[in-house]
């Protein structure tokens, strides 16, 4: 298995006028192929900072970040622009659709941005979106759609590029428990297929659907561990 | 990212706020059709000016003479009997600038047909003068050399008075009255219009000059003439005409040093080349105020863009997150902009058109709504929308995506 993150010595550093804040200390850890990570800590550990890094939309102050073998460090906004839209796919918290905007136009959003034909762009959008289980919402605009089918419509636009990882930011904190376990149920199947996700969050029985769970505090990684995926078991029974 | 699919979501995002789209675009559509019906009244303006000109005929000198004092008054100009049908012939001969000149007479009276009667102006003239006033006949025939010798009774009627005593009858070879004298209508000429001075160029009737000179003037010697139509053979040469008809004037009238001369020439063309000139700066300026009301529509188009980004931020945010490149951002709002400012000038240039049509119908005032003037305005409001989209775009394109993705 390869490496899709691979952070080494990351430190990421804010300068508001004369202060300056260390929200990241060192962070160094590294994500295979096919894991499910998630990432855990109250607000202030500097998760959600190395979330924007991993994410690529941000640059840490030093350190280097390999994502799937390439090192972008360096890159300018463009090419972030263009790793964002060809190797990760984005799941947040407050799902961030398009209003007005029918679902599956929404989930082709990345493949317009990565200049695929029209007729393709409509065929890859329907299959993420039977992927997800909206088969038959397709031409719905999200406020017709619920809370969670409007978080699944996220994910078929995460999954629809192919990506090498995807990040989901606090991917359940808009939903309520059933919907949540629908979410998280649909994120296991998909790295049962081999995808590879990367999830903050602050919730220990989401995180429990992780195999591994990394906890930040004050800018370090305070354990990272495999849990064994203990919600998975529970699912199951 | 392909242009339809931007030029899609423009479209989108115009729709979903149509008021404040139209309302937008209103300050457009005011100021395209403001500048598209001044520039159809300006240019109206100057197409009747140049109409006149071309009425008149080209390259026209008058010479008027001068003033005369009798008995302690002065009778202006033109009163004077100085010029003679001998100076027309000189002229003729002796100015090589000059293609033609005919001696002119006028008078007004009473012209009668049956129980019908018209007053009018009677001129004078001899064949050349509807040469150079290029006026030929639509019925019947001109004024020919012989009629001017032999001093034939026979006259040439314009349009009104035509209309005025033989109304849809035939006039030719018709006996009129004029002044009492029968003369015989040998032709009608062609409708000329007005004149720039506005009197009607058709209110006339033209006899021969020496029938004139002897039966319908009073005058001390039957060859004098009122005034010359003198035509240079350029326009070019038109100066130097003017000054070879002076300085001949002068020799033939014995006037030297600093005396007076009983006689001045007058630029005709010249007058009027100003007149239309004035008229295109008149629809210029009126262009000129237009145009303020079309950067007071750039600036609102440039407001209501700048609360479209503010309020899209998180949209922004989004596209970013998915692989937007900066250009792509900048790309779509130009796109708004320029959509917003071509719509609005498409439906200004429509207003404007029809605006100006009603003016030229209600006021009976010509316009003119060239193709020019549509084309520069379709592509001068696509520039405002370049221009004043540009800023709020490239705003929205600087934005940082996390700080775009976290706004409330």
């Amino acid at each position: 298995m390869s490496a899709v993150i691979v952070l080494t010595d990351i430190r990421r550093v804010f300068i508001m006028g004369d202060q300056q804040f260390e929200a990241l200390k060192g962070v160094s850890f590294a994500v295979e192929q096919g894991e499910f990570v998630a990432i855990m800590g109250a607000s202030g550990s500097g998760k959600s900072t190395c979330m924007n890094l991993i994410g690529c939309l941000d640059r840490p102050t030093s350190g280097s970040y390999l994502l799937d073998g390439l090192d972008v460090g360096g890159m300018d906004a463009d090419q972030l622009a263009e790793i964002r839209n060809k190797k990760l796919g984005f799941v947040f918290q407050g799902f961030n659709l398009l209003a007005r905007t029918p679902a599956v136009e929404n989930v082709e959003l990345p493949l317009v941005y990565s200049g695929i034909h029209s007729k393709e762009r409509r065929q890859l959008a329907l299959a993420a979106l039977e992927q997800v289980g909206l088969a038959g919402k397709e031409f719905n605009h999200s406020s017709q759609l619920s809370g969670g089918q409007q978080q699944r419509v996220a994910i078929a636009r995460a999954l629809v590029n192919k990506p090498a990882l995807i990040l989901a930011d606090e991917p359940t904190g808009n939903l309520d428990s059933t919907t949540t376990l629908e979410i998280m149920t649909l994120f296991t199947a998909l790295n049962r297929q081999g995808i590879t996700i990367v999830m903050v969050t602050h919730e220990h029985d989401v995180a429990g659907f992780a195999r591994r769970q990394l906890t930040f505090k004050d800018g370090q990684i305070l354990s990272d561990c495999q849990t064994g995926q203990t919600s998975q078991t529970l699912l199951k029974a | 990212m392909d242009f339809l699919q931007t030029l899609k979501i423009a479209l989108r995002a115009l729709r979903t706020n149509k008021m404040r789209s139209f309302l937008t675009m209103l300050g457009i559509i005011i100021g395209i059709a403001a500048v598209i019906a001044m520039m159809a009244v300006g240019s109206g303006a100057s197409y009747v000016i140049s109409q006149q000109i071309a009425s008149i005929g080209s390259n026209i000198i008058l010479v008027i003479p001068g003033s005369t004092t009798s008995g302690g008054l002065r009778t202006g100009s033109g009163g004077a009997q100085t010029l003679t049908s001998d100076d027309v012939k000189a002229i003729m001969n002796e100015c090589p600038s000059v293609a033609l000149a005919s001696g002119t007479v006028r008078s007004s009276g009473q012209v009668v047909y049956g129980n019908l009667n018209w007053s009018t102006l009677i001129m004078g003239g001899t064949p050349e003068l509807f040469e150079i006033r290029e006026w030929p006949v639509t019925a019947g025939r001109s004024i020919e050399q012989q009629d001017v010798d032999s001093a034939g009774k026979v006259c040439l009627l314009g349009q009104t008075v035509a209309d005025n005593l033989f109304g849809s009858s035939d006039p030719v070879g018709k006996i009129v009255r004029i002044k009492k004298i029968p003369f015989t209508v040998i032709g009608v000429l062609e409708r000329k219009g007005q004149s720039p001075q506005g009197t009607d160029q058709d209110d006339t009737v033209f006899v021969p000059l020496r029938t004139a000179q002897r039966n319908l003037v009073r005058s001390n010697h039957t060859t004098s003439v009122g005034a010359l139509m003198v035509q240079a053979r350029s326009a070019e040469l038109l100066d130097k005409a003017e000054e070879e008809i002076n300085s001949l004037l002068k020799q033939r009238h014995r006037i030297t040093g600093d005396k007076e001369p009983d006689f001045s020439t007058r630029n005709l063309s010249e007058i009027l080349a100003v007149a239309e000139k004035s008229s295109q700066a008149m629809s210029l300026l009126l262009g000129a105020v237009a145009s303020i009301s079309l950067i007071v529509g750039g600036i609102g188009i440039m407001n209501i863009m700048l609360v479209s980004v503010t309020e899209r931020t998180r949209e922004i945010g989004i596209r970013m997150a998915i692989g937007a490149r900066k250009n792509d951002i900048l790309l779509q709002f130009m796109t708004e902009a320029v959509l917003l400012t071509i719509l609005g000038g498409l439906i200004g240039i429509a207003l404007g058109a029809a605006g100006a049509t009603i003016v030229s119908k209600m006021l009976s005032w010509p316009t003119l709504i060239s193709i020019q003037s549509i084309t520069v305005a379709f592509f001068f409001s696509g520039a405002i929308g370049i221009f004043f989209g540009f800023y709020p775009a490239k705003k929205a394109a600087g934005l940082n995506p996390i700080d775009a993705l976290r706004y409330e």
